[in-house]
This record gives C-alpha cells, structure tokens and sequence, in this order.
C-alpha cells in the first residue's frame, strides 16, 4: 500500500493523452480509472443505466464526457484533467481533444504535461493526426513519450502488425528527435495490457501501461538552469517595498547581487518575503516569493532579475517557431501584443520564412503571407520595446511566449537562436506600422507610449535640472521621447525679451507651459525644469497641459532651504544674501510648496538615482499607450 | 544545506499564489466570494500569502439566509481575525417572493438564491473579476475549467470554446458586463485542501469534524446538505478516511443530484 506521506512529499506526474480520432483515448482512460479503482462509487452503474436509458451501447469514453452534448455527440469538447493513482505514484491524465479545435485545447493541457501517451489504433495505424500531436508535444518541449498501440483484438493480437506500426512511427519520432520510452500493445476495450498483463499477447516482453507510467520521471524544478526572477508586481502594503514574483528558474538567496533587465540596473537581494514561511533563506525554481532590495533601483512588472554572469537576451528582434491557434490567419501588417513571462509589449510578425506542414514535416515557401489555423511557422518577431528572452533549448520558461489579439491568445512561440553577447550593442530600431489618421491614440501606439508635461518644481538647488537630466536618459534608454526644458534652452531663445521683474516671470512660465503642451501632444514626454514659485503659474501650466490633452504630473522636488543654500550650486543664493539679487526665490521671495502633487522626491535624503527610481515608478504606469492587459 | 525540494503543496501553493497575484495586476476591481467552507479558508490564506499578510479586494459572502449558525459565528469571527473586507448579499426581492427550501426545489433555490444574488451584487458593484475557490475533482464539470474562465453578461460559461491558456499566459480581459472567474485552487484535490488545512493550521468551521458519528463533509445550505457517517474527529482521522472513501464529495449536497446533469445545467447558467 502507498505510504501516505510520499504523496504529500512528490510531485503529482501530469500525463496527457492524445491521439486520432477514435483510436479508443477514452476508452483508455476510462479503463485506467476502472482498473485502478480511480472512479467513484457507482459511477460506472450509473453510466450503464444512463446508456440504457437513453438507448445508447455503452461506451467506456462516457465515463469521462462531463457535459450532456459530449454524450449525445460521442466527442470529447474540450480538455479534462482526471487525478488517479498507482500504489507507487499519484498522477493526473489529461485528456486532450483529437479533433479540428485540438490545438488550442490540447496545449491548455499538455504545455504542463511531464509526458505524453500517445495512442495509435492497431488496425488504422500511423495518421495524420498521430504525426502531428507528436511533433506539436515535442514543440511544447514535452520529452518523455510512451506509444500504446491500441484496439489490438482488430488484429487478431499480431505482433507482426504492432512491429510494423512501430517500426513507422519510431521513425517519424525519431526525426523530431524524440525516443519514446516504450511502444505497448493493447486492448484498451478488453483490458489487455492495461493493469494486467495480456496472455494472448504473451510475445510482448516489455509491460503494461501501468509499468510504464511507473518508469516515467517527473520534470524536477530547473534549479540548475541561470536564476530568472520575473516579476509580477511592486507592493507597498506597508512600509516594505517588496518585488513579488516567481522564481522561474535558477535559485536566489539574500546578499545575491541581482541585475534587473531590461533596464540593466543592479541591486542587492536584502530579503526574501514570504508570509507564514519558516525558512526565507533560499528561493528556488517555481518558488513565488517577494524580495526587498538594499538599494532602492526602479523595478516594475515585466522586469526580469538574473545574476550578472548568467544574463538573458536583451533584443527587439528575434526568431521564433510560431504555432497558430485562431480561426482569423496570422497577418504580417497586424500589431499583436506579446506576452513573455510577466512581459507584454506591441510587436509585428515581420517576417513567415518557413511555413512546416506538421503531419510531414515538410517545410513549404519561403515569404509565406500568412499563417492559418493549425500551422506551424518559422517567423521573426519585432517587438515595439525591448524584450528580454532566452533560447528555449537554454531556458525554456524564458524562450516561450504567446500573441495575443483583443485580450485572446491567438499563437504560441519557441524562441530559438537568440546570440548572448548581443547585448550591449542592441538598439532601438526605427519600424513603422501604419495606423491610419494620426490621432493622439496613434501616436501613442507609434511611439509606445503617451505624450505628458512632467512638471518639476522646487527650491534654486534642490536638483531640478540634475533629475531632470537624469530621467530624460532612463526614458530615452526606453526608447521613449523625452524632452528637457530649462532655464538654458528657454530663456535663451523663446524668452530671451523677457527679464526677472514679476510679469516677465508670469509670462516666462505661461511660455513654457504652451511650448510643453505643443510637445507632449506631438508625442514626447516633456520634462520641465523651473523653480515655478507661484501655485497659481502651476495651476495655469495644468490647465493648458490639459487643453492639449496630455497628461500634467507635478513632481515636487523637495529639499530643505538650508540644504538648498549649503549647495549653492551656481552662487546664486550667496548673492541674494549679499543683496546682489532681488526677489530670490526662498530668501526674499516665497515658494509656495504644492499641495497635492502627483509625485515628491525629498533630494536631501534620497539620491539622484532613487529620486528617479521614485519618479519613474509613478510616472511609467501613466505613460502607456494603453493601459496593460485592460480592455 | 538548505533542503532544495519541493513537495507537491508546495507546488500547489506556489502556483495558487502566481494565480493571485496575476490576477490582483490584471483586473483592479476585484472580489471573492467565501462561503466560510474549507476551500474558501484555503484561499483567504493563500490571498494572504501572496499579498504578504492582507488580503487587498472585498469579501463577499452570499448569504442564502439558509446558514449554519455555526458558519455565521465563524464569520464573524474570521473577518475580525483576517481583518477582512466583508461584503454580505442576500437575494432580498426572491425571499419577498417566497422562494424557499420549503416550496420549490433545491436547482431553483440554488439558482435564485446564489447565482442571481450574485449577479445583483455584480452588478452594483462592477467586479470585473470574481477569485472562486472550485476544484477539478469535484465535479466533471468543472474538470474542464480554465485558470482564468471568461463569463459573458448573462453569467453563461461557453465550455464549447473555451479560451486556450498555457505557460503562465492566461485570459484577463473582459468587456464591459462581463467577467472573468479566477480559479487558484483548480487543481487542489479534496484531500490536498485537507493535508494544506493541517500543515499550516487554518482555521475552520468545527462542522467538518466528526459529532456523534456523523460529519460535514461538504457544507452548503442547512435544508439541503447531509453529513455523512464518519467518526472522523480530527484532519488525521478525515485524511485517512478520504484515502479509503470512493464516494464523490458533493453527495450530500442536493442540487447537484435533483435530475441528471443538474451541475451542467446550473454551472451554464452561472453557478460557481
């Protein structure tokens, strides 16, 4: 009898089962759970009158077709997941649907598979269908096969038949590089082979399904892959700043230094955060944790962390193995958006080289259009941001991704043949779609982000100009369109008639105002650097930003006068001291702090960088096209 | 050395977590409902989990005014324990018009005093996605559940063209009236919720434990949910009657039994 407790301890073994239409899944399946003891009390009874009632001959797939319309119609709709188990192991089939919609129900089911049986009718053997869900199981990266070749008693139990079946199929496996484990003859309907072994099949040396299922080995966590953490979010429930997310491969531990793509920043790893955990010392490969970091970089959704020696692929170009899953034909003009991990970023199909026939394995045209319903392609992605990947055969949870259109996932993807060194050289290369009028939404779209004024305020010295540069570099390092305005571009051009007497200051601030209006409907994020004193200049600045329809953020740079004086970058305050000049903003004019700004950086104790990372961390969620996955 | 394994509640729990927070990000206005059952338990632990120790969206409790006393003291004291958001619905203008255990039968009951009182409660308050506590093994209907499962604005469930979800990507948009109903536990077993419960001590109702040789197995509305015979006392004795048992879990529960694919019928037409 199992031993309780080594069911808590191992990992269930998730098995999907496919097969052509009609070469008996279900019957198989369904005699697995009988033969196991698997189904519950008087299920089978009731299923037997239920056919009796309706006048239908029983079958063992009814034991498994939930849904009225499944009985009626002797199909299988979509995917079900069924838990049963061996005195040695628990174990979840999943029975995936041989017909025409199998692609997108089997993949729900078989992407998280450990293995896959494969079932083959003896009396129709190889078809198409048997061809291709073995080469879309091995382009889910699904290595483990067994092949139950079934409905034996058809052929009078001949093994010369089963060889020949095997013989076929273990080549055309062979091709896509796979070595299925075991071919095992069987009567699914008769129950030959299932639990028990078959006497009138007493020339097959090799088990039954059951053995086999035994043999088969559970994928173990990819802690010896490179770390990838992928974040799903930054909470601030209370006064930790905790990045959560998952630990897709590789282990992570406190005092890690963690480089965090796409942004290339790096932190040190302070805590691992885990609610109720005894042991917060490691994280491990499908661990979904949250950490804190020493320094406080900018970090968001999407953000992939890695050790430094082990980054991923950086890149807005890369091949992939496209599967196609929706009715509508992939198009090459057609913005998709893509989801990789935690990421979602616009991106284009820009290329079809190779459209694979995945019954033949036959690759056909070289520039294909486009890519039906159930097709297979060799395709170059571009993605309108930076995307951060890895090869498949390296790390697959970071080499996989989907295409999503209006909110529903119309393909899957395997990245292959990304180059590692490629980083630093990666640029932000310039591809246009075209979207019609251009609207603000449209250039939104081009631009992959939404015009806005960011208005900075604050005292001479509490570094205005300093942050303002600096965030104009991490935008532009994201390939955004950032734009600085300040006292040297203004007021020696546009302003240059104007001087410091009250109305020159007015009317040099109403300027300004117009200008980043005029900009940030174009599209750029406008970036200002002014002391702007006065509530009611601020105010005026917002309401003609919202004229344009840009978005308006006040960013209040904040630091004390006495921290302002002591820097005194350009003498300034020396000089109003001494009376040199009048009306100096916090000596012998007022600052009228703002009341309610969108942002606050207090720059005596925090430093340019985490000022930045603060700014960013408000201002990118405001600057999307769209916001992310909402309708 | 640090142990480097994980044990299959661990990957349930990991899992569940990943689901949670996928779904705090996707849809900001969110709520779960909790009917104080063991599996709604498992999953205000698991929401706290994932958000460090809250659970950050409402609370909402369908209150058929058919309860268990006992399951209301809980509750009570659950929501001070967890600190939560409770929202309580009751399907008020169907009690005005008499729908009752004692004159209709349980599918219309459930139906009016569940489904619609959810759907009145959607409707006030716009939730544009809703954490459910089902599992795959409780009923075959609900073997073919997605993560993430799409309801249109009449509350139906196409099971015929089900959205594809694979690799962590899972459908989080939804139109206007629509919803989207998340799933954490899909694929926690009844006795996995059990051996979780034990092993970090999750508070309860004591009604799933054995009194005078019968116990709760599954707790719905009084009028139409039987214990079963069981001298099951504590999780241990249940484990290990739940490793023998090879009768469904919903037996005791009489809607799901009223005609044939009574499930099916209720689920299309919105039941959790």
């Amino acid at each position: 009898m199992a031993d309780p407790k080594s069911a808590v301890r191992n990992p269930h073994l998730k098995i999907v089962f496919v097969g052509h239409v009609d070469h008996g899944k279900s019957t198989l399946i369904g005699r697995i759970l009988r033969d196991t003891n698997s189904l519950p009390e008087g299920k089978l009874d009731q299923v037997e009158r239920a056919c009796a009632a309706e006048g239908m001959e029983f079958e063992w797939a009814f034991l498994l077709d939930a849904l009225l319309e499944e009985q009626k119609q002797n199909i299988t709709i979509d995917t079900t997941q069924i838990p049963f188990r061996t005195p040695g192991r628990e174990y979840v089939i999943i029975d995936a649907p041989g017909h025409k919609e199998f692609l997108k129900n089997m993949i729900t089911g078989a992407a998280s598979a450990d293995s896959a049986v494969l079932v083959i009718a003896a009396n129709e053997g190889v078809l198409e269908q048997s061809r291709r869900h073995a080469y879309l199981l091995s382009l889910f990266g699904i290595q483990q096969f067994c092949v139950v070749v079934n409905k034996m008693d058809l052929v009078d139990f001949s093994e010369a038949r089963f060889r020949e079946i095997e013989r076929e199929y273990r080549k055309f496996l062979g091709m896509l590089g796979l070595e299925p484990r075991l071919f095992i003859p069987v009567s699914a309907r008769l129950g030959e082979n299932i639990v028990n072994r078959s006497e009138k099949m007493a020339w097959h040396k090799g088990g039954t399904v059951l053995q086999a299922f035994d043999q088969l080995i559970p994928l173990a966590p990819p802690t010896q892959l490179p770390l990838r953490f992928c974040v799903q979010d930054i909470y601030k429930f209370d006064e930790r700043r905790i990045i959560a997310g998952r630990v897709e491969t590789g282990t992570l531990k406190p005092g890690d230094e963690l480089v965090f793509s796409p942004a290339n920043k790096t932190s040190v790893v302070n805590s691992i955060e885990r609610w109720k955990a005894n042991d917060n010392s490691l994280a491990i490969a499908g661990d979904s944790i949250g950490i804190t970091l020493r320094e406080q970089i900018f970090v968001e959704r999407g953000y992939v962390g890695s050790h430094q020696k082990d980054a991923p692929i950086e890149t807005n170009r890369f091949h992939a193995d496209l599967f196609w899953i929706a009715r509508q034909p992939a198009q090459l003009t057609h913005l998709y958006s893509a989801r990789l991990a935690t990421q979602e970023m616009k991106c284009q199909i820009a290329s079809i080289e190779q459209v694979i026939d995945s019954a033949s394995l036959e690759r056909t045209s070289s520039n294909a259009q486009q890519l039906t319903r159930n097709e297979v392609g060799r395709v170059v992605i571009y993605t309108r941001a930076p995307v951060v990947l890895d090869n498949h055969d390296r790390v697959p949870n970071l080499g996989r991704f989907v295409l999503v259109d209006n909110g529903t996932i119309v393909a899957g993807g395997i990245v292959h043949g990304g180059v590692y060194t490629d980083r630093a050289t990666v640029k932000s290369k310039n591809i246009f779609w075209s979207e019609g009028k251009i609207t603000a939404r449209a250039r939104a779209a081009q631009h992959g982000h939404r015009g806005a004024v960011v208005w900075l305020t604050g005292l001479s010295g509490a570094g205005k100009s300093t942050i303002a540069q600096a965030l104009e570099r991490e935008l532009f390092q994201r390939a955004m369109h950032p734009y600085v305005l300040d006292g040297d571009n203004i007021r020696h051009g546009l302003n240059s008639n104007l001087g410091f007497a009250p109305q020159d200051r007015v009317e040099n601030i109403r300027r300004v105002s117009e200008v980043a209006k005029l900009m940030a409907d174009a599209g750029n994020v406008v970036i200002t650097a002014f002391i702007s004193p006065y509530r009611l200049d601020r105010q005026r600045a917002r309401a003609i930003a919202l004229e344009g329809n840009a978005e308006f953020i006040e960013v209040f740079v904040d630091a004390p006068l006495h921290v302002c004086e002591e820097r005194d970058p350009k003498n300034l305050y020396k000089k109003a001291r001494a009376g040199e000049i009048r009306e100096f903003t916090g000596i012998d004019a007022p600052y009228e702090a703002p009341a309610d700004p969108e942002i606050v950086v207090h720059t005596d104790r925090q430093s340019v960088t985490e000022s930045v990372a603060t700014i960013l961390e408000q201002l990118l969620p405001r600057l999307r096209a769209e916001p992310p996955m909402k309708h | 050395m640090t142990d480097i394994s994980r044990s299959h509640l661990d990957h349930l729990e990991n899992h569940s977590i990943f689901i949670f927070r996928e779904a705090y990000h996707a849809f900001k206005n969110i709520a779960m409902p909790w009917s104080m059952g063991k599996d709604s338990n498992v999953l205000i632990w698991l929401a706290s989990k994932a958000f460090f120790g809250r659970v950050p969206f409402p609370v909402l409790h369908i209150d058929t005014t058919y309860e268990f006393p006992e399951m209301l003291e809980f509750r009570e004291w659950a929501t001070a324990h967890y600190k939560l958001n409770l929202i309580v619905k009751v399907n008020e203008d169907a009690r005005a018009r008499g729908i009752g255990y004692e004159t209709h039968d349980p599918v219309t009951v459930t139906h009016e005093l569940k489904t619609v009182a959810l759907q009145q409660v959607l409707a006030e308050y716009k939730w544009d996605a809703l954490i459910t506590g089902i599992r795959r093994d409780e009923d075959p209907t609900r073997a073919k559940e997605r993560y993430f499962s799409p309801r249109n604005a009449q509350f139906e469930w196409d099971y015929k063209d089900q959205p594809p979800e694979f690799w962590g990507q899972f459908a989080t948009t939804s139109a206007e009236g629509e919803h989207v109903r998340v799933q954490p536990l899909l694929d926690w077993t009844e006795v996995d919720i059990w051996r979780y419960i034990q092993r970090e001590n999750i508070p309860i109702p004591k009604m799933y434990f054995a009194r005078k040789g019968k116990r709760y197995r599954s707790l719905g509305c009084s009028p139409i949910t039987k214990p079963v015979l069981s001298n099951a006392a504590t999780i241990d004795d249940i484990i290990a009657e739940l490793e023998i048992t090879r009768t469904s879990e919903r037996a005791g529960r009489d809607q799901d039994h009223h005609e044939r694919n009574a499930m099916q019928k209720l689920r299309a037409k919105g039941f959790l």
